[in-house]
């Protein structure tokens, strides 16, 4: 492979790159300069158009395509959110990105809200990260004061002020339409959608709400133009990805990859995960943060055809339900065979049935039920109906909500039940040896 | 077509065709068509603002997007919040997808629900029963232990009962829109998300009064009518009086001659469209404060019309007598009010409240 070039982390491990001085010494700000001087707010719009970047916040949606569809009535004041709320399981590179390299966010930030016309930014991080906001607030403080944010940025005649805005402590305020009920001050509920926040958003104006990583693309777009990004990666999936590596392997962290190289070469390099820990097996892969469907060992470095599943949207989602998953949001979770898959769902499962704001019916109730009826499982007192009974319950939620985390919570439970359907059964028929301490089923998983 | 003209669209509901206005609801273009295929609606409610597409009872398949654009929505849509498209085809009842869906949401709606339909108030006048009856299964798969709360006391006059709760919000938006101050507000999240007050505050207000009767369930009940009767026992009659605070349009609820509750008048989807004060609703408990039309119309189907309504029953001379007296009363307290019967059936207002019941019961 050519050598890889890292759109977002190369300076990242420069000392000092969280200040604005050496940050500008490595090229910093150049494409706030380029931008507002030399190109127009459409021309930026169609570079990331021709970029291909698709959303990095879960759903993929093509960044320029969102852009551009932004309303632009006469009269009306634009937002530009940046979703900072990163509470997925799993998923860590927002606030890797954000607390070592700020002024990347800033820059982008600049660069979007000039292309979209905003002059108003709000970057809403989640509220946990308390020491995360002190240093974008210091970072903007550096930018204002070197004449990158305020009124006439650069004499260009351009104003933004960016909003740094802690978040109300709720996974839920991470999905856009409840970022923007919290954003304003309310509880941080879900909205119906239409209308879509391009058209209402943020006290009803036309609003762009982008999750980090995808915002902080902008500024090499903006410098290398939107060809060139789209000449990494395969098909539709362009440029590099964050990828937050966890679980049972040997170097977890934070990764930039080009979109494309295989999961295998991701798992096993020594560059990226370097292999499963202790010499263990594989037994399970969650690839794009707890909310996506999970992958038994057989399916995670080929697809059930037998190619080669490579880390793109594409190539994760082959299959569909039945024998792929999702890339969402990066958030790459390895699990080996000491991993009890009925307790991991269980655990799964609490989490949505937590954090579900609980507006609508499916969701409220149905997480909770799925959650109870886990427990039960795990805690040897399940019945075989059970299993049937989880894989209805998800299926009733599934697609009946407001908002996708009633899909988030259901996909879990019923791709775990789809590819270790004998690993439930094996805690309901051997309640007595499944419930001691560390037990582990060893059996093979069912074939898909 | 004029300019100013509103542009119509024809949409197709379970196959019956409706023309309406662009920018109609597709509940609300049902609701045209009429009850048949008007999809349940548990949260959705037209007086108020801002209300649906929480419960999900109302979801439906669309099977033809529009004529533009005939191509099928991939997931079921709520459609108290769905806009029509000219030439929409929608499936509601006729779809066993939206059939096993809206099982689903009857299910999740009562496995944390009390089923203590024996003591609650509501009875008889639940969405959540009519909703279950309509479209749920007699059975429950529900085995774990069902969440509940306390019960309490918002002011002198509302009880809430959290555990019947479906947090359609209603009562929510009822405070936001009619009252001049809301104080109480959805507090946590998901099955253990509860109505509540903030520090335990008594709703005090002229018009809170009315989130009981948006409360699709028994959640919110009022005090001064707790216990005293089912509501299919009492029999409901439209009245009404010169309020300053309302308009004063109800319906009074008889049990024998006593008035034991005071509600606003709900129309056949169960919305009050006015509402009234609390001193219409907690405070004119007597016949005579009120100006009474006649016996309230009410669904053949519904329980509350089961043995109410019987003609030799209603025009029971002593019934009608006391009604008369209020009327009375209401037109001119001088009136010399003769208690002989023979007088009074004699009387213009007698006769014109006879020929009122006389042209009810021939409708
Ligand atoms: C329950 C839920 C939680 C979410 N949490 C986040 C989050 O923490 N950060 C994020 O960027 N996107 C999150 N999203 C996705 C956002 O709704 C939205 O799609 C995203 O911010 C759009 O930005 P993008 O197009 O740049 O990805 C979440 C979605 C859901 C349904
Ligand atoms: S799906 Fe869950 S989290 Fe989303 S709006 Fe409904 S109850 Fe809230
Ligand atoms: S108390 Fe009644 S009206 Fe209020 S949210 Fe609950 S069910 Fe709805
Ligand atoms: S009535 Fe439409 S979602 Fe509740």
């Amino acid at each position: 492979m050519a050598e890889i070039t890292k759109i977002l982390t190369e300076h990242i491990d420069k000392p000092g790159i969280e200040t604005f001085k050496v940050y500008r010494e490595n090229g910093g700000y150049n494409a706030v300069e380029k931008a507002l001087k030399e190109m127009t707010s459409d021309a930026i719009v169609e570079e990331v158009k021709k970029a291909g970047v698709r959303g990095r916040g879960g759903a993929g949606f093509p960044m320029g395509m969102k852009w551009s569809f932004l309303a632009k009535p006469e009269g009306v004041p634009r937002y530009l959110v940046c979703n900072a709320d990163e509470s997925e399981p799993g998923t860590f590179k927002d606030h890797y990105l954000m607390k070592s390299i700020p002024h990347l966010l800033i820059e982008g930030m600049i660069v979007s809200s000039f292309a979209l016309g905003a002059n108003k930014g709000f970057i809403y991080v989640r509220g946990e990260l308390m020491y995360v906001i002190r240093i974008l607030e210091n970072a903007i403080e550096e930018a204002k004061a070197a004449g990158f944010l305020g009124k006439n940025i650069l004499g260009t005649g351009y104003d933004l002020e960016l909003v740094v805005q802690p978040g109300g402590g709720a996974y839920i305020c991470g999905e856009e339409t409840a970022l923007l009920e919290s954003l304003e001050g309310k509880r941080g509920n879900p909205r119906n959608k239409p209308p879509f926040p391009a058209v209402k958003g943020l006290y009803q104006c036309p609003t762009v709400v982008n999750n980090v990583e995808s915002i902080a693309n902008t500024p090499w777009i903006v410098m290398n133009g939107g060809d060139k990004y789209a000449s990494f990666g395969v098909g539709r999936s362009t440029g590099t990805k964050l990828i937050s590596a966890s679980g049972h392997i040997n170097k977890p962290g934070v990764y930039e990859i080009p979109l494309g190289i295989s999961v295998r070469e991701f798992m096993e390099s020594d560059e990226y995960c370097g292999g499963i820990r202790h010499g263990h097996q594989l037994k399970a892969l969650v690839a794009g943060g707890s909310s996506v469907p999970i992958l038994p060992a057989h399916l995670v470095y080929e697809t059930a055809e037998g190619n080669e599943r490579l880390m793109t949207y594409e190539s994760l989602s082959d299959g569909g339900f039945a024998s792929g998953t999702m890339l969402g949001s990066g958030g790459f979770i390895v699990m080996d065979e000491t991993t009890c898959i009925v307790r991991n769902t269980w655990n799964f499962s609490r989490f949505y049935a937590h954090e579900s704001c609980g507006q609508c019916s499916p969701c409220r109730e149905g997480t909770g039920w799925m959650t109870k009826v886990l427990e039960r499982i795990e805690n040897g007192k399940g019945s075989m109906s059970d299993i049937d009974l989880l894989v209805d319950v998800a299926k009733k939620i599934e697609g009946n909500t407001i908002c996708p985390l009633g899909d988030a919570a259901a996909w879990p439970v019923a791709s775990a039940i789809r590819h270790f359907r004998d690993e439930f059964e094996w805690h309901i028929t051997n309640p007595t040896e499944a419930t001691k301490p560390g037990a582990i089923y060893r059996g093979e998983p069912i074939l898909a | 077509m004029e300019e100013n003209k509103v542009e119509l669209v024809t949409v197709t509901i379970d196959g019956h065709q409706v023309e309406v206005e662009a920018g109609t609801t597709i509940m609300q273009a049902a609701r045209k068509i009429g009850p048949e295929v008007a999809p349940p609606a548990m949260c959705y409610y037209k007086p108020l603002e801002g209300t649906g597409g929480k419960c999900r009872a109302c979801l439906v398949k669309v099977a033809q997007g529009s004529t533009r654009d005939p191509r099928p929505m991939p997931k079921l849509i709520a459609s108290c919040i769905t806009q029509v498209q000219d030439g929409m085809v929608i499936e509601n009842f006729t779809s066993p997808e939206v059939i096993e869906a809206r099982k689903g949401v009857v299910e999740f709606l009562l496995i944390n629900h009390p089923l203590d339909c024996p003591v609650c108030d509501q009875a008889g006048e639940c969405h959540l029963q009519d909703f279950s009856f309509n479209h749920g299964v007699g059975t429950t798969r529900y085995e774990e232990e069902r969440r509940t709360f306390e019960k309490e006391d918002l002011g002198d006059k509302i009880q809430l009962h959290m555990t019947r709760c479906i947090l359609c919000y209603r009562c929510v938006k009822t405070a936001d829109q009619i009252t001049d101050k809301r104080v109480h507000g959805v507090m946590n999240r998901g099955d253990h998300a509860e109505i509540s007050t903030y520090i335990e505050k008594a709703i005090d207000n002229d018009f809170s009064g009315n989130m009981i009767d948006v409360c699709p369930v028994g959640a919110l009940t009022d005090k001064t009518y707790r216990f005293k009767n089912r509501v299919w026992f009492s029999k409901p009659y439209d009245a009404h009086r010169d309020c300053d605070k309302c308009c004063g349009k109800v319906h009074l609820w008889y049990r024998g001659e006593e008035v034991i509750r005071v509600t606003g008048r709900k129309n056949m989807w169960g919305e009050v469209e006015d509402f009234i004060c609390n001193t219409c609703r907690f405070d004119k408990k007597e016949s005579s404060d009120w100006t009474i039309e006649g016996p309230t119309k009410v669904s053949r189907h519904s329980v509350i019309s089961a043995n109410k309504y019987r003609a030799d029953l209603i025009s029971k001379p002593e019934f009608a007598l006391k009604v008369a007296e209020s009327q009375y009363k209401q037109i001119n307290d001088d009136r010399p009010f003769l208690k002989e019967l023979p007088e009074i059936k004699k009387s213009e207002d007698y006769q014109g409240l006879m020929k009122q019941n006389k042209d009810y019961f021939r409708k």
